[in-house]
């Protein structure tokens, strides 16, 4: 790295820079005194986070001459790239869209709290997504981590939400630390933290016989990766923390966290590991590309598998997302592919978080009216509020994979890549996967549009802010299946290739 | 391999068992309020590692912050909470095969860094320099924009919103809507 460029530097973390003046913005307003000026607080972390993943594409990485040149930043804590730009843009919008959807919710819509932890975890992610330093790597994780288990016990007296904290926090902890171990055996057979510098000392002769303890570290690390995107055999946490949580932290959970692991997982593993890395002949690329894949065959199938018999709605999209985790992780697998696997797990993110971000949104506005989360009782909501079962219906084909919804593409980009690399196997098993989900998929459509209930007259409240929610997530979702796909493809595909260079 | 007995390695067998038989009594003992006196003897044992590794600030930061402020919320937090200081049911009822795992692993570690079947291979890359990091090189890394200055202001807005949360989920809420 040159000289430090102050300008650059700064806008390479604008929007962090962005989210933290926003935090205090709203921790002025949720202490105001008048009544008006707290009820906007959900508005203004909403809104002002929506609008802060306009700074990722406004100050856009670019090559050796523009403003931000692509390259590491903050004496290479963070590389700023095109993949950083692409996780960023849905990370923040995925928590500004969680902001607005927490804002009719009981027990936490009204509290200025909520919203600045629901600010800092978006802050830790969005650092995630472009961490290219062990010690960045693992500040940004715990940014995002402790402010997720507080945001999942928030509802203190609902016993379900406390347990889900320290579900959550326990699992977490213990994964963090499992992870941490992973970083510092790598930090100890390096002396680097950067994780660009790591690979070549790793390569190099005086390291060769050293295969054993690199495998170690490499699995301690995994099993961070695991936990925070719900991977069997780490996702013990996921359906009970996800049924507790209140909705929207389950929400943004399933989503931006996710994300932002996805992300840091290509770009740890493509730097740390990557294809040339060989130690005593064998290459690790091998063992991890192994890994993730049998990662992606136990989510999927026992994703789906276990959600076929769920009655809360709740608890089955807590297992559809480990079996979403398991589709991105083919994507993952599928490195050999280069810059398709990256992109297709990319576009896979994309589209998932405007999904499960509209299915959650209907769970909240039925849940909240109701009282209820059981699949049964979403009986004749196309009569009680036909464009909520529109919505939710969109969302579950989107899971589903069902064209012209954006899951289709995504489901497509991650076996394509996955076909390109020689693993034609691991698509075959994703296919059939998503035969099974589709069944537990279509069970609440019918329920929704088929079955008949005694209270089918009266309609389901919702709110404007919803409206706006769900037109906005129902349109992106249906404009990612059919003539966005290839646009968001290609800038994760351009993305991905700043990865390789 | 001969091992020199210099007042170096006396020292460090010394706060070596401490912190060793400091932990291995946290873990074992079935009273809290005794579990808390372990762990700050096995603080106080690995602050004495931190002065042999010429780390005399870390040290000193362990012996204030660890054994001074967190070691005692923890004993005011059992003393507080009487019902968790007996403890006549064992939850975890693996432990010993966690034990036994654990010390395996780390057995194996220890063996192929010190035998060396792993290692730099003869060929030592760098020879490690005595370095004695001052409190004035540490506060200057932590805001150093070519160093740790962005991990360090983003801890410090993690602590903001984890003392932000903390209360919210602590405090008698009167503002129940």
């Amino acid at each position: 790295m040159s000289e430090f460029d102050t300008l650059a530097s700064y806008l390479s973390v604008a929007p962090e820079i962005g989210l933290t003046i926003l935090l205090l913005i709203v921790l002025a307003f949720s202490v105001a005194r008048r009544e008006v000026e707290r009820a906007a607080v959900p508005y203004i972390a909403g809104f002002g986070m929506i609008a802060l993943a306009a700074l990722p594409l406004i100050f856009a990485p670019g090559d050796a001459n523009s403003t931000i040149p692509e390259g590491l930043y903050w004496g290479g804590m963070i590389r700023y790239d095109v993949l950083a730009q692409v996780f960023r843009v849905m990370i923040l919008l995925a928590g500004g869209i969680t902001a607005l959807m927490a804002s009719g919710v009981r027990g936490v819509g009204r509290r200025g709290e909520f919203y600045i932890v629901i600010i800092v975890a978006t802050l830790g992610m969005s650092l995630m997504s472009a961490s290219a330093d062990l010690v960045m790597v693992f500040v940004a994780l715990e940014t995002t981590s402790i402010p997720l288990y507080i945001l999942a016990a928030f509802k203190r007296d609902d016993t379900r939400s406390a347990e889900s904290g320290i579900k959550y926090f326990l699992f977490g902890s213990f994964a963090s630390a499992i992870m941490l171990y992973g970083l510092s055996l790598l930090y100890g057979f390096t002396g680097q933290t950067n994780i660009y510098q790591l690979a070549a000392f790793m390569g190099s002769d005086a390291f060769a016989n050293n295969l054993v303890p690199v495998l170690a570290s490499m699995v301690l690390v995994v099993v961070g990766f695991g936990f925070k995107v719900s991977a069997v055999p780490f996702h013990f946490w996921t359906p009970d923390v996800y049924e507790g949580a209140p909705t929207p932290v389950t929400g943004y959970v399933s989503v931006a966290s996710k994300a932002a692991s996805f992300a840091l997982l290509v770009r740890f593993f493509v730097a740390v590991y990557p294809e040339t890395l060989a130690l005593s002949g064998e290459s690790l690329q091998n063992f991890w590309i192994q890994l993730m894949a049998v990662f992606a065959v136990l989510s999927m199938t026992l994703g789906n598998v276990l959600a076929l018999s769920q009655k809360n709605i709740k608890r089955l999209l807590a297992y559809s997302s480990i079996a979403q985790a398991g589709y991105t992780l083919i994507g993952v697998a599928a490195i050999q592919s280069q810059e398709l696997s990256i992109a297709s797990v990319g576009f896979y993110m994309f589209m998932y978080t405007f999904t499960n971000l509209a299915a959650f949104t209907v769970v909240i506005l039925f849940s909240e009216a109701t009282g209820s989360e059981t699949i049964a009782d979403l009986a004749g909501l196309n009569r009680r509020s036909p464009w909520l079962a529109l919505a939710m219906t969109i969302a579950l084909l989107s899971l589903a994979g069902i064209p012209p919804t954006a899951g289709f593409f995504g489901k497509f980009f991650v076996f394509n890549a996955a076909v390109r690399s020689g693993l034609t196997w691991l698509a075959v098993v994703g296919v059939l996967n998503a035969i099974v989900a589709l069944y537990y998929y279509l069970v609440v459509i019918k329920v929704m549009y088929v079955d008949r209930s005694e209270d089918e007259d009266k309609p389901i409240p919702v709110g404007r802010q919803y409206v706006w929610v769900l037109w906005a997530t129902s349109l992106i979702v249906i404009v990612l299946g059919t003539v966005g796909a290839q646009t968001v493809y290609d800038w994760a595909a351009r993305g991905a290739m700043g990865l390789f260079t | 391999m001969n091992i020199e007995i210099t007042f170096e390695t006396i020292t460090f067998a010394i706060f070596g068992v401490l912190t060793l038989a400091g932990g291995i009594g946290v873990v074992t003992t079935r009273n809290l309020i005794h579990a808390a006196l372990y762990l700050i003897v096995s603080l106080f044992g690995v602050a004495g590692i931190f002065i042999l590794l010429a780390a005399p600030f870390l040290a000193a930061i362990q012996v204030l912050v660890y054994i001074g402020a967190i070691a005692i919320l923890i004993i005011f937090g059992v003393m507080l909470t009487r019902g968790m200081t007996h403890l006549p049911e064992r939850f975890n009822r693996q432990g010993g095969l966690a034990a036994v795992v654990v010390i395996g692993g780390f057995v194996v570690l220890l063996v192929g860094v010190i035998l060396p079947v792993w290692g730099p291979n003869g060929a030592v890359a760098a020879e490690a320099q005595p370095i004695f990091m001052t409190t004035r090189d540490l506060g200057i890394a932590l805001v150093d924009k070519e160093q740790f200055v962005l991990p360090f202001e983003v801890a410090s807005v993690l602590l903001t919103a984890a003392m932000v949360g903390a209360i919210a989920i602590a405090r008698d809420d009167e503002s129940r809507d």
